[in-house]
């Protein structure tokens, strides 16, 4: 470094300052976030506070209230504008209030709202000692199979701090997709992933495999933050800052200026391109697209049921967002170069997860390697680079959620002595013993392979049609090709639950209370209601699918 | 606004379905009852669409058109011509008679839980395809056409691999595997060509912005709609693909013979005489009117697969020893005339392809209907097993010797007329693979003659000795079927009105005209 730099440095820092500028927050516009932020801290302090006795629905009550206050405050905030004609940037642009960001929160919140309550199911377990247990660990704290784990079970302990552990995550997840500067994105990252490696860990059953998940999810989701964190420095070494909005414009050329600071680094492009691809690539992590995919199939087994069927919906909606944003608006002008590379990861997606799939014999890694093709085709609407792109990316991110958890609530309910029945040979005939249970996780299976009068298909065709509008037909022909190799394996579940003969010492279903039953049938509307009638929300999604910058 | 007679025709068997479904476990035969009263309901609207349909008017009739998805384009628009009106009765026709045929076909064996409900389930699935079916008959939107085109997999699917042979049903593993195997290997192909066929819907829609038939037609016939010719021949090949493995044309048929023989004789039947009849009307209703260029281009190929299937099918026909699997194959050999028939390019041949898909209906519908009240007497669907049954069912081996002749197309039964028409049409312009194909008529007579040799006449097995004749309710089933059979063998006129002016707007659609006869031309 030049003496010249270290001198205006040092002259920059020692100017008098004159006056501090207080902040002006929005308190309005980001009132979603903060009513859950809130509810989670409450939550704390019930932990803290509250007899154990009256925990658990002291927690669910907070719970279930700041997801629907926020939601209603969402729906007014879209109500009034602010996802097309107001949208703006609020925090001292750090949020963009936008289209996007309102419809996504919007669908975290209730696929939050959903989660919740198959967090909450307390009757799928024979009570233990006289207790009504949840999926969660009695103790986390205790070691598996140790002297206070039994006692701890025998207490009737349960983990009700998992409430305020998802309020968390999901206050992050609302941030991510709405970030407008890389340091928020890289909080908000941070925000939802802690909380959900603890959630991981907690299993009641199988407890070695969860925890076991948890420090596979913890150490690759440390590195894939370190590769982001490494790459908004690289990025504001090129740029001069890490607000979406300058960092586009210093991309195509409308500043100029260089920051004396910077003089080294600003406008090389070497360091946007080496940046832009780290950031992505811990995007591309967060989304379980190959290669970023290795540890999706571990943890979706290894965690508990309903934790994964949160994290593989609301998970993928948040970093869906979070990666439409910052390809839309900061990268654009970069298009040339990143469309390549997303067009090679759309394709190896789709392929690897439908390929992998189809030798997968527990059902929750069979739906772990379905998210990864699922990744892949979200990923061909993203490259498309229209509004269409952007609207049909929102909508399959809408309708693959509720599928997702629907369908990891009827995994949860198919049990045997050791927990949930996962290993598929145990789901032979399944639709003999419980038909209305295989069906409806048939109807989920058939909206994953995209089958016509589902939402699976819906979002399915608008993915591929703006693809497709967007001139990259050789995605739409492997999305296609990928998703007949998946249908091998939906079809195989399906074959396996309704033509199987039952094993004489097959699971049993679990009649659950209204909580899971509630999830599954939300799961099962939506994924018809989009499917046969996918107008209002295509129009809703339309609408919601211009950036603000 | 008149009463959506069209939409009606779908919605009630769909009702059907449902309410049947509903239908307490114990009340099985009230299911069965509701579902035969429902499909006769359907018959009967069928037959007032028949008699508001006027031959000679517009081209489509009975039109309904609201809006469904605006972002994708896609219109709930509905609309039948001539072809699609003869095949929307032949289905509502057919079904009453497999709800019937089927009455027993899913008793259950033995008492599963309290909820598992084979037999309700089963006649629910039937009328489900039926209304899939019929949609899919009279969809003038491409993209309702699809759904419900692909959809109808699903209830097919279940019907194969749920519901398998008396003879076999429940004790047998390897019959249940072999049952399986049918059901995921006919999913699978159909699903393979059902995506395929999505990319170039997608495709079309990029092109064309819209997905209904009539305006995209318009527009390529009078040019403001100009597709690239490699574009529309990719287009052409994506939709052709998915119809020519429903269809199925030779080397996409290896799930037919595997489905037909897993599936109970009634479920047969509604493969092959209703569900795959949808692949072929559609090569008329959309290759045709959307590419008609590339379906020129393609012609030749496709008539030389044609005849592959035809001679094919008929050789593999003859080799059987399963008498479901030997209808399976001669329905290939009959499906390669339709295809042949079709892109003859002649108005004969397109007329009798559409009169074939007509007669092939009805009278693979009585051949394969006998042969399944035939195997579940004997419990075995070997033709070695048989022998001797004309001398203690005459009857019922008089009703399968009707559908046999009716199968080789024996003068005076319907599928002459429709075999002979194609014929023709394909000799005017391509002799020579006019020439071949009737090779496949007399395969066709071999194949049959042996079968029925083989299992009615001869000396009687001690197995069969003791069979008894037909039921009142199977001659119920086969009675009418036998009637028509001859009915429109001696007068095919009532369909033939129908069908022709549809034929004549395709034949314009792709510009072609009927080659003058040799005679005038050597003058």
């Amino acid at each position: 470094m030049s003496a010249t730099v270290v001198h205006s440095l040092w002259t920059t820092a020692a100017d008098p300052i004159s006056k501090i500028d207080a902040p002006k927050i929005e308190y309005g516009q980001l009132s979603p976030t903060l009513i859950i932020l809130g509810a989670a801290i409450v939550g704390v302090l019930v932990e803290a506070f509250v007899p154990r006795k009256s925990r658990y629905y002291a927690q669910l009550f907070v719970s279930v209230v700041a997801l629907c206050a926020a939601f209603a405050a969402v729906v007014a905030l879209a109500a009034d504008g602010y996802a097309t004609t107001k949208a703006g940037i609020a925090a001292m642009g750090a949020i963009a209030v936008d289209g996007p960001a309102l419809f996504l929160q919007g669908t975290i919140l209730l696929a939050g709202l959903v989660g919740l309550f198959t967090f909450a199911e307390r009757r799928l377990d024979p009570e233990t000692h006289g207790n009504r247990v949840d999926s969660f660990a009695a103790q986390a704290a205790s070691v598996p199979g140790s002297d206070s784990e039994k006692a701890a079970v025998k207490a009737g302990f349960t983990t009700t701090e998992v409430f305020p552990l998802l309020l968390f995550a999901i206050a992050g997840m609302l941030i991510f997709p709405a970030a407008n500067d890389l340091l928020t994105l890289f909080v908000a990252l941070e925000v939802f992933s802690l909380p959900l490696y603890l959630l991981c860990a907690l299993a009641r059953r199988k407890r070695l495999m969860s925890q076991e998940a948890a420090v596979k999810y913890f150490l690759l989701g440390a590195f894939a933050s370190a590769f982001t964190l490494f790459g908004i420095a690289l990025l504001y070494g090129y740029a001069g800052s890490v607000s979406y909005g300058t960092i586009a414009r210093v991309v195509d050329g409308t500043i100029t200026t260089v920051d004396p600071a910077l003089a080294d680094t600003m406008g090389n492009d070497a360091l946007l391109l080496i940046g832009a691809a780290m950031i992505v690539m811990g995007l591309l992590f967060k989304v379980g697209a190959v290669p970023f995919h290795m540890w999706t199939p571990d943890v979706y087994q290894g965690a508990p049921t309903p934790v994964t069927g949160f994290m593989a919906a609301a998970t993928k909606v948040a970093a869906f967002g979070a990666l439409l944003r910052l390809l839309y608006v900061v990268l654009p002008g970069l298009r040339w170069d990143w469309r390549p590379v997303m067009w090679a990861v759309a394709i190896v997606t789709m392929l690897g997860g439908a390929i992998v799939a189809i030798t997968q014999t527990d059902i929750k890694r069979l739906l772990a390697y379905s998210s990864i093709a699922h990744a892949g085709f979200i990923l061909a609407g993203v490259i498309a680079t229209t509004p269409d792109g952007v609207s049909s990316v929102l909508f399959y991110l809408a309708a693959y959620s509720f599928v997702t958890i629907g369908a990891f609530a009827v995994v949860t309910l198919v049990r045997d002595a050791g927990g949930e029945a996962t290993h598929l040979s145990k789901w032979a005939g399944l639709g003999r013993r419980s038909p209305l249970v295989a069906a409806v996780f048939a109807v989920f299976l058939l909206a994953f392979a995209g089958i016509p009068l589902t939402s699976g298909f819906a979002g399915k065709f608008a993915v591929f049609k703006a693809a497709a509008e967007g001139g990259a037909a050789p995605l739409v022909v492997v999305g296609v090709i990928s998703s007949a190799i998946a249908a091998f394996f939906y079809i195989r579940v399906i074959v396996l639950m309704f033509f199987s003969e039952p094993r004489p010492e097959g699971p049993t279903v679990a009649v659950p209370s209204p909580l899971t039953m509630t999830a599954i049938g939300v799961g099962v509307a939506v994924t018809l209601v989009l499917g046969v009638a996918p107008q209002y929300f295509l129009d809703l999604a339309n609408q919601a699918g211009v950036f603000v910058r | 606004m008149s009463f959506p007679l069209l939409t009606a025709t779908a919605v009630l068997p769909t009702i059907g379905a449902i309410a049947t479904a509903a239908v307490p476990a114990a009340r099985r035969t009230a299911a069965k009852w509701l579902a035969l009263l429902v499909s006769i309901a359907t018959l009967a609207l069928a037959i007032v669409v028949l008699v508001r349909f006027d031959p000679d008017g517009a081209r489509y009739q009975l039109t309904e058109s609201h809006a469904w998805i605006a972002d994708f384009g896609v219109r709930y628009e509905l609309g039948v011509d001539g072809i699609g009106v003869a095949l929307l009765a032949l289905t509502a026709l057919l079904i009453p008679f497999i709800i019937l045929a089927g009455w027993h076909d899913a008793d259950p064996l033995e008492t599963g839980s309290r909820r598992w409900r084979p037999t309700q389930g089963f006649f629910a699935l039937i009328l489900a395809v039926e209304a899939m079916v019929i949609i899919s008959f009279e969809a003038t939107d491409v993209f309702l056409f699809y759904i419900f085109f692909e959809a109808m997999l699903i209830p097919m699917y279940f019907l194969i691999g749920g519901f398998g042979d008396r003879a076999h049903a429940g004790t047998d593993e390897n019959a249940a595997a072999q049952r399986s195997y049918a059901a995921v290997k006919f999913l699978l192909y159909n699903l393979v060509g059902g995506l395929i066929m999505l990319a170039a819907v997608i495709g079309l829609y990029v092109v064309a912005g819209n997905f209904s038939l009539q305006e995209i037609a318009e527009a390529r016939a009078n040019g403001t709609l100009d597709m690239a010719t490699n574009t529309e021949r990719w287009l052409f090949l994506g939709f052709f693909f998915a119809f020519a493995v429903k269809a199925p044309l030779w080397p996409l048929h290896t799930w037919l013979p595997n489905a037909m023989g897993e599936a109970t004789a009634p479920v047969a039947v509604l493969i092959t005489a209703v569900v795959d009849k949808v692949g072929t009307f559609a090569m008329l209703r959309f290759c045709l009117q959307l590419f008609p260029e590339a379906s020129k281009w393609a012609t030749p190929a496709i008539l030389v697969l044609a005849v592959i299937s035809i001679i094919y099918g008929a050789l593999l026909a003859v080799g059987q020893r399963d008498i479901k699997r030997l209808v399976a194959y001669a329905s290939i050999s009959h499906f390669g005339f339709i295809i042949m028939g079709i892109f003859a390019m002649t108005s004969q041949g397109q007329s009798g392809a559409t009169l074939y898909m007509v007669n092939h209906g009805i009278s693979t519908a009585a051949l394969m209907l006998v042969a399944g009240f035939l195997i579940s007497r004997r419990g075995s669907r070997l033709i070695a097993d048989y022998g001797g049954v004309q001398k203690v069912a005459p009857v019922l081996a008089g009703t399968f010797l009707i559908g046999g002749l009716a199968t080789l197309s024996l003068p005076g039964l319907a599928p002459f007329v429709s075999e002979f028409l194609v014929l023709v049409g394909t000799f005017a312009r391509y002799p020579a693979i006019g020439i071949i194909a009737t090779f496949g008529i007399v395969l066709a007579a071999l194949y049959t003659l042996v079968l029925y040799q083989r299992t009615m006449t001869g000396p009687v097995k001690p197995e069969v000795s003791a069979m008894p004749d037909l039921r009142v309710r199977e001659l119920v089933v086969v009675a009418p079927l036998v009637v028509l059979l001859i009915f429109l063998g001696v007068y095919p006129k009532p369909v033939t009105d129908i069908v022709n002016p549809a034929v004549k707007s395709t034949m314009s659609d792709v510009h072609k005209k009927d080659p003058k006869p040799e005679v005038e031309a050597a003058k």
